[in-house]
């Protein structure tokens, strides 16, 4: 990468990062959304992290979910419906210093932008996406969305959604995301650990978050929330202990296993679905980048133009 | 890394010979019959094409090449063989793309540079991938050359299909040279000169049997270089350097199909013989030769720009494959994305993380680019966008040139979304423009269209080397800490701080699509909206008092003028009839 320059007056010492540091406008949310927990948990965990305030970015698409950004005191960025994984890929590959966080809905992510979903993964770049997945278009006020399921009356679909819904699960292990799990809003202590390994992985981190929309799709999460009567299943993960129970547990590694888990009905199960460790784009990039600087002889950018020009002459 | 256009589909040897050869080094081929009509079907011949330095005394110049024949003085010592001094010449080679005639042409246009002679070229793209029908036309002038000629001087036709197609491109007087294995023209046609040789099988002879006819394209030069005397040793140097790197055999295989053409006794069929004036150029620098893509690609390097994204499109792609292949040797990436969606937003996440970037592409995907465009207005972030046009609307005419997406670049957004748009005059414009381009979107922070088009992207011609040591930027972000931060003032032009810098009163800034306050938090107020509005536009009024009134070309007939906080920088030379397009 080209360098930054960071010289300038001497900062001063860094305080602690605090929940009050990172809060910024109040939600605009309808009181009860679930994303109100979600935002709260990543607070949570910037304080844990006590990461940099300054290397801190969130960004988002469009959507009730997708104004994020607006409630985190960092740097960030606001974009267009559906477009944020890109975005977000430019600045993780200009920027390795940073840390690259991007929220939306499932109408962003697994619809109008469900392209750059795919090649977000399959390129494995280096940031933390997090859906929350309401299984309704919120902000345009209850359409059918990409996980709508069948039967649900929206405006779009008043007798019923006809069309089958995407499964966010399989779509993200078959286009190559390289860590992919699953969560609910309802289950904080949850919530932060998958945000926390997410964030810890190296690559294409996505978690799909369950967070319900309580003005247009309310209860539809019940079934997995135990306070309401249902049950949050957790995945075991292997622990490689050579037990006879670690057999039955789930190897994070398998994709097939992973695919397996996808196809359970709803609600499903929650946790870390399928994690590997192959090269991120922008480790690749960067090889690419060094390989070649040295075959210039670490010329000056000068040089190197000159040198070409004078092959054109 | 190919300097030279290389027509489609044929990999970076061009039109080069490739095959092993077995024909021993120094073969002169044969001289065969001259493939000439008669001399009175020749003989008629009126105007000399090529324009003279002088005058030519009267009648000497022009006589027929075939009537001049009969004497039996050795033609040396003939007044009417001695190479005629002509300031400008327009010779247009046409042959399908896989004989390589872009190689050929572009080897006349890097010597002409080198010569400090003007060039202009110009070539169509042949609509089949497999190559096909296509032409590669080169002006030399003494002088500037402003256009790459509508008519042609000198026609080289390899196929009865290009004699058909092109003869009508030729001007009266003007000189055929054919392969007169391949075509039969009409010589009832008196307006022309006609010059047969069989290209393909002395191609053949020359070379041995595996080339088969490959290496027409340097016999061919070889040809031309007699005609129009030029330097030979420059050529051949050009020639071996295009080659280096490869086996040695391709560069041996190719100076023996240039010499056999250079040998080929073609004063028998073609009394004329040219040389291009020498004006010396007065810049003191040397030529530098390339095409508008190339110049874009490194004006963009120049200008400081290290990192884009793009997807691929005619004619836009050289651009992208230019900058993929040399942003990682000036320590950045350019990515090819899944869409121009996402390239688009990938430059800007690019721009935002303080690199300013570029994308582009062609009208359908500029049609794509066109809401991430308005939110670099809205957000204010520097960008600069190429459009490379081509015929439209829709997937219109892809290899063919048109200039119809103006109207786009200034208004194709929703909403008041100010941008500034440039356009490139020559290929010497596409590499300033495009430093320009970069200069302005950062100090205005704004997204910047640079215009281009398929005939501007493809030709080829030389200009004064640029001082690079005045022109390059650096490009590293300042991530200096600051007190305090706000990335819409209203009194003043957005200049946005990277993500990574720290403010130090704690209070960090966002970017935002939304209609915005200072700090860029949303708001619906209409006044406020107002305020911001007149923000955005007021920048590119500074602008405007900044930049100089743009240079016109040609005749002052224009059906719309634009005027509007827009800014239109230099118009193409399009309306003084040099259009190659008839
Ligand atoms: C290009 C474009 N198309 C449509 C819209 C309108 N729009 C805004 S948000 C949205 C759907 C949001 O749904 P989702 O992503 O699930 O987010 P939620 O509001 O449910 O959190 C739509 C269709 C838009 N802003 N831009
Ligand atoms: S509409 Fe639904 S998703 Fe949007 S804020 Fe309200 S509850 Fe949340
Ligand atoms: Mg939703």
């Amino acid at each position: 990468m080209p360098e930054t320059t960071t010289s300038a007056p001497p900062a001063p010492e860094r305080e602690k990062l605090t929940k009050k540091a990172i809060t910024a406008d109040h939600p605009t949310w309808c009181p009860g959304c679930g994303d109100f927990a979600v935002l709260a948990s990543f607070y949570k965990v910037l304080e844990k992290k006590q990461l940099d305030h300054e290397k801190i970015v969130t960004l988002a698409g469009i959507g009730c979910s997708s104004r994020f950004p607006y409630f985190v005191n960092g740097h960030g960025a606001h974009f267009i419906h559906g477009r944020a994984v890109p975005l977000a890929s430019g600045i993780s590959l200009a920027r390795p210093d940073l840390h690259v966080f991007l929220f939306g809905g499932d109408g962003d992510g697994f619809s109008i932008g469900g392209n750059h979903l795919n090649h977000g993964a399959r390129k494995n770049i280096n940031m933390t996406y997090f859906i929350m997945d309401n299984f309704v278009y919120g902000l345009t006020k209850k359409q059918t969305s990409p996980t709508s399921p069948i039967g649900f009356k929206s405006k779009t679909d008043p007798t019923g959604a006809i069309d089958q819904p995407v499964n966010p699960m399989k779509q993200l292990i078959s286009a190559g995301a390289t860590f992919i799990a699953r969560t609910h809003a309802t289950q904080v202590k949850h919530m932060m650990e998958m945000i926390e390994r997410a964030f810890d992985h190296q690559g294409f981190s996505v978690i799909e978050c369950l967070s319900e929309c309580v003005e247009f799709y309310p209860d539809v999460f019940d079934p997995a929330d135990p306070r309401k009567g249902g049950s949050f299943d957790v995945i075991q993960e292997k622990k490689w202990d050579n037990t006879p129970e670690d057999e039955l547990r789930h190897d994070v590694t398998d994709e097939l296993a992973a695919y397996k888990l996808a196809q359970l009905p709803f609600p499903g199960v929650f946790g870390v679905f399928y994690q590997n460790d192959r090269p991120t784009k922008n480790a690749l990039e960067k090889k690419w980048i060094e390989s070649t600087r040295e075959k210039t002889g670490n010329a000056s950018d000068l040089e190197i133009l000159q040198k070409t020009f004078d092959r054109m002459k | 890394m190919s300097e030279t256009p290389v027509q489609p589909g044929n990999g970076d040897s061009g039109g080069a010979p490739t095959g092993a050869t077995t024909a021993t080094s120094g073969d002169v081929p044969q001289v065969p019959d001259a493939s000439l009509p008669s001399a009175e079907g020749a003989a008629r011949t009126t105007t000399a094409a090529l324009q003279p330095a002088s005058p030519p005394s009267a009648g000497a110049a022009r006589t027929a090449p075939a009537a001049s024949q009969s004497t039996s003085t050795p033609a040396s010592e003939r007044a009417d063989l001695r190479p005629e001094n002509i300031q400008d010449a327009v010779i247009r080679l046409a042959g399908n793309s896989q004989d390589g005639i872009q190689t050929a042409g572009a080897f006349l246009a890097r010597l002409a540079g080198r010569s400090d002679h003007d060039v202009m070229t110009y070539m169509t793209i042949p609509a089949t991938i497999s190559g096909g029908p296509s032409i590669f036309q080169v002006r030399i002038g003494s002088g500037e050359v402003l256009s790459a000629g509508d008519e042609a001087d000198f026609l080289v036709a390899f196929y009865q299909h290009s004699y058909q197609d092109h003869i009508d491109f030729l001007k009266e007087g003007g000189v055929l040279l054919y392969d007169s294995d391949n075509v039969e023209p009409n010589f009832d046609d008196k307006r022309f000169v006609y010059v047969g040789v069989p290209i393909t099988g002395l191609t053949i002879e020359a070379l041995g049997g595996t080339a088969k006819d490959k290496g027409k394209n340097i016999f061919v030069l070889g040809l031309i270089s007699k005609i129009f005397s030029l330097d030979v040793d420059k050529l051949k140097k050009i020639i071996s350097e295009k080659f280096a790197g490869k086996d040695q055999s391709i560069v041996n295989t190719a100076m023996m199909a240039f010499q056999a053409g250079y040998a080929y006794p073609v004063g028998k069929v073609l009394t004329h013989q040219y040389r291009f004036e020498h004006l010396p150029k007065t810049t003191g620098r040397a030529q530098i030769t390339m095409d508008g893509n190339q110049a874009l690609a490194y004006g963009l390097i120049a200008g400081g720009v290290r990192y884009g994204a793009g997807y691929p499109i005619t004619p836009w792609s050289s651009v992208m494959e230019a900058l993929r292949r040399e942003l990682p040797k000036y320590g950045g990436i350019f990515v090819q994305a899944e869409d121009e969606l996402a390239s688009v937003s990938l430059a800007l996440g690019f721009s935002y993380s303080g690199y300013l970037a570029v994308t582009g592409s062609a009208g359908p995907g500029i049609s794509l680019k066109t809401e991430a465009i308005g939110w670099a207005s809205m957000a204010e972030i520097p960008l600069i966008i190429c459009n490379i046009q081509r015929g439209g609307p829709s997937t219109g005419l892809p290899t063919n040139v048109e200039q119809s997406d103006l109207h786009q670049a200034i208004y194709g957004g929703h909403g008041d979304s100010p941008r500034v748009v440039l356009a490139a005059a020559s290929v010497e414009d596409c590499f300033y423009i495009a430093i320009e381009a970069a200069r302005i979107a950062r100090k205005y922070s704004t997204p910047v269209f640079i215009l281009s088009d398929t005939s501007l992207a493809t030709r080829i011609e030389a200009f004064d080397e640029p001082d690079l040591s005045k022109l390059m930027v650096d490009p590293k972000p300042d991530l200096s800490p600051r007190q305090t931060f706000k990335p819409y003032p209203v009194d003043a032009i957005t200049q946005h701080i990277p993500p990574g810098t720290r403010i130090l009163d704690g209070k960090y800034p966002l970017l935002s699509g939304l209609e915005h306050d200072e700090m860029g938090h949303p708001t619906g107020s209409p006044k406020l909206h107002m305020v911001m509005t007149a923000k955005r536009r007021n920048k590119l009024r500074k602008l405007a008092e900044e930049i100089p009134v743009p240079e016109i070309y040609g005749r002052y007939i224009c059906a719309t003028s634009i005027h509007c906080p827009t800014a239109w920088k230099k118009s193409s030379p399009s309306s003084n009839g040099s259009s190659p397009w008839r």
